[in-house]
């Protein structure tokens, strides 16, 4: 269903909006305490104090906000990832970022001792820059350059070292593993407010920061010998791609924990509905991602009431197969 | 003196070329590997003296020594040179069948699998108190039908038309993405005793490992090095690519299912005695590689020690450096491992 003229991404475009306020609100209506549509307009324009009010304003508002911002964020890192790799396959979560703000933290937390929420986000994104950094780099050297294989492999490779050395630390603190254990499975529950707020600047620098450079990324899709024929500093561009990525990305993972896939199954999905401008791909794969993450969150919650499962798990579940789905069809799609 | 020796043995009917160097590179590493045996089972809390040792293996020594060695040490160094034989021959397999060298049993997820099956079995048999209701002993049992499942699943996903190289090591990817978030998964769910017991053995340790596991995983390791060795040829002429190796006769698709099956074998058998132990499947081939070249007649028996030779030293490390503290051993074959894979990256770089 590929919307071709002007007036008709426009419309798309605002029906989905509609759709991901509708989900926030769905995301703050049901759950395990149940509440209608009145009690959670109550719970801000009449606030008893009651239990429902308390927990619509302190706990769902706060984590249909940040699922968003979240989701939002994940999926545009992905669009910015797979065009400057030129690879399908390209996300945070197989390219060890997420992997590596995690050890960050854990590091942090073991190590160090760190409790803070702003030492958190921090580290969280050095942890994240070194690894998308690294990756880059080693998915660069041989004769061939950078081809989407060594990428890939790069990237599972450096997952796995800092997923052992997450491990092994962990192994040593048996107490921090019960903290840490949730968030290392991605999740945005039980986060406040304040953590979201806290990395809203760098996040929000990468969206307006992707949305300004859409229009070259058109370019530099094109081939980067196109790219360089047509006046466009390709250095300067991978570079600011870089910086947009590590933002957004390194401040997902400092918010909600490695959440996987939904760079991968989002970007795919928007090009599919408004093809490959990215002026209106990055924009649509935003609000696509938040529907997709706060649906996410939403199932679950559902899936084995009363525990909840880490939302992580679930966009894996939902994402594998789609992975498998672009593998099988291969590199030579695009 | 060619650099072959010819060897003919029963009038004819079995003969093989053997490398010189490669020969001697063999001898080297197993002193290597025994003297790295010795030591290993000298060190701990308590110190013996290497000699000592030597004396007890050979069914002499003092009554004292004797216990420490034969009940606590020496299986446990028997199952760290085991599990690195099997992970090593196995990586080796692996990365001539995919034609990549940075391709290993963590890549393809066949470890992943193994792991989900384990934090599974413990959430399933577990009672309210979080005691489990059946033996321990099945453990492994899981984690080897996770690993075979898992390297089944990878196979047949990637099948189209024939299973290529490139396809297998992405759904592998895919596939340990999934693995991990249903381990991720049971262990948020289950209490938290079962999740540092799940996560210890994830992160791959040979601590606790007693003669029963021996029993079980020397003749499971050896039965299937021996079959891999057999089948080394025909990774050497897969190796040259599927054209070429069709055109000289191999079964092509037909040796890549059996070869995969060797590995998950002998990746189902070390992980479910030690875990996770990452990385040893993609370091010691290249090791070995270096020193004995690419054919894999020479290349399988010289991972295999250099396979053993660092798990041993990995676990060597891991319960003396901290000591009291057990380090799991999965945590240095990583810590060296990615240097490693990174000097690798380097290296294709120059070539």
């Amino acid at each position: 269903m590929l919307l071709k003229s002007t007036a008709f991404k426009w419309i798309g475009f605002l029906i989905a909006v509609v759709v991901m306020v509708l989900a926030m609100c769905a995301s703050i209506i049901f759950g395990y305490t149940d509440t209608s549509w009145h009690t959670a307009v109550d719970a801000f324009t009449n606030n008893n104090g009651s239990n429902e009010h308390i927990i619509i304003q302190t706990v769902r508002l706060p984590r249909a906000l940040i699922a968003s911002a979240v989701g939002a964020s994940l999926a545009i890192a992905g669009v910015l990832m797979q065009t400057l790799t030129k690879n399908p396959l390209a996300s945070p979560g197989i390219f060890g970022i997420n992997a590596g703000g995690g050890f960050a933290v854990v590091v942090a937390m073991t190590v160090f001792s760190v409790n803070s929420l702003q030492a958190f986000s921090v580290l969280a994104f050095i942890g994240a820059a070194v690894a998308a950094i690294s990756v880059y780099a080693f998915g660069s050297f041989g004769r061939e350059g950078l081809t989407p294989m060594k990428l890939t492999l790069a990237g599972a490779a450096m997952s796995a070292m800092f997923a052992s050395f997450t491990q092994g630390l962990l192994v040593l603190d048996e107490v921090m593993l019960d903290q840490v254990l949730f968030w290392l499975a991605g999740s945005v529950q039980g986060r406040k407010l304040e953590t979201l707020v806290s990395v809203l600047p760098y996040i929000g620098i990468g969206w307006l920061g992707a949305m300004f450079i859409a229009g070259k990324m058109n370019i530099l899709s094109m081939g980067e010998d196109v790219a360089k024929g047509l006046g466009l500093n390709t250095g300067l561009l991978k570079i600011a791609i870089g910086i947009i990525v590590i933002l957004l990305a390194g401040g997902s993972v400092a918010v909600a924990g490695p959440i996987g896939f939904v760079g991968i199954v989002v970007p795919h999905i928007t090009r599919s509905i408004v093809g490959i401008d990215h002026r209106w791909v990055i924009p649509f794969s935003g609000v696509l991602g938040a529907i997709l993450l706060i649906a996410a969150d939403i199932a679950a919650r559902y899936m084995f009431m009363p525990s909840e499962v880490p939302v992580g798990v679930m966009t894996a579940i939902i994402g594998t197969p789609f992975f498998i789905y672009i593998a099988r069809k291969g590199f030579n799609g695009r | 003196m060619s650099k072959y020796k010819n060897f003919r043995l029963f009038n004819g009917k079995l003969s093989f070329l053997m490398d010189r160097k490669a020969a001697i590179t063999f001898t080297i590493l197993l002193v290597v590997a025994f003297l790295v045996f010795v030591v290993s089972t000298g060190s701990g809390e308590m110190k013996i003296n290497p000699l000592t040792v030597v004396s007890v293996l050979f069914g002499g020594g003092p009554e004292m020594e004797k216990l420490i060695i034969t009940s606590f040490r020496l299986p446990r160094i028997i199952v760290a040179l085991m599990v690195g034989i099997s992970l090593a021959v196995a990586g080796g397999i692996l990365q001539g069948m995919i034609r990549n060298p940075l391709a290993s049993p963590d890549v393809l997820g066949i470890t992943g699998g193994a792991a989900a099956a384990v934090v599974s079995f413990l959430a399933m048999f577990s009672d309210k108190n979080h005691s489990l209701t059946v033996s321990i002993a099945w453990l492994p049992l899981a984690a080897f039908i996770g690993a075979t499942v898992i390297g089944f699943l990878v196979y047949f996903l990637a099948w189209k038309n024939g299973v290529s190289p490139v396809r297998l090591v992405l759904i592998g990817i895919g596939i340990s993405a999934l693995m991990q978030a249903i381990t991720t998964l049971t262990m948020v769910m289950g209490p938290i005793y079962q999740a540092s017991q799940a996560n210890i053995w994830i992160t791959g340790t040979v601590y606790g490992s007693n003669w029963k596991n021996v029993a079980i995983l020397v003749p499971w390791t050896v039965i299937f090095v021996i079959i891999a060795l057999a089948l080394a040829r025909t990774i050497n002429i897969q190796e040259l690519g599927d054209e070429v190796a069709t055109g000289l006769g191999g079964k092509v698709q037909k040796q890549r299912f059996l070869l995969l099956m060797i590995s998950t074998a002998l990746i189902g058998g070390s992980v479910a005695f030690a875990g996770g132990i990452g990385f040893v499947g993609l370091m010691a081939p290249h090791m070995a590689r270096r020193l004995v070249g690419s054919s894999f007649g020479a290349l399988l028996p010289a991972s295999a020690l250099i396979g053993g030779i660092l798990v041993m030293v990995a676990d060597l490390i891991g319960r003396t450096l901290f000591s009291p503290l057990e380090v799991p051993a999965g945590v240095f074959t990583a810590g060296i491992g990615a240097p490693y894979f990174i000097y690798l990256l380097f290296k294709t770089r120059n070539s």
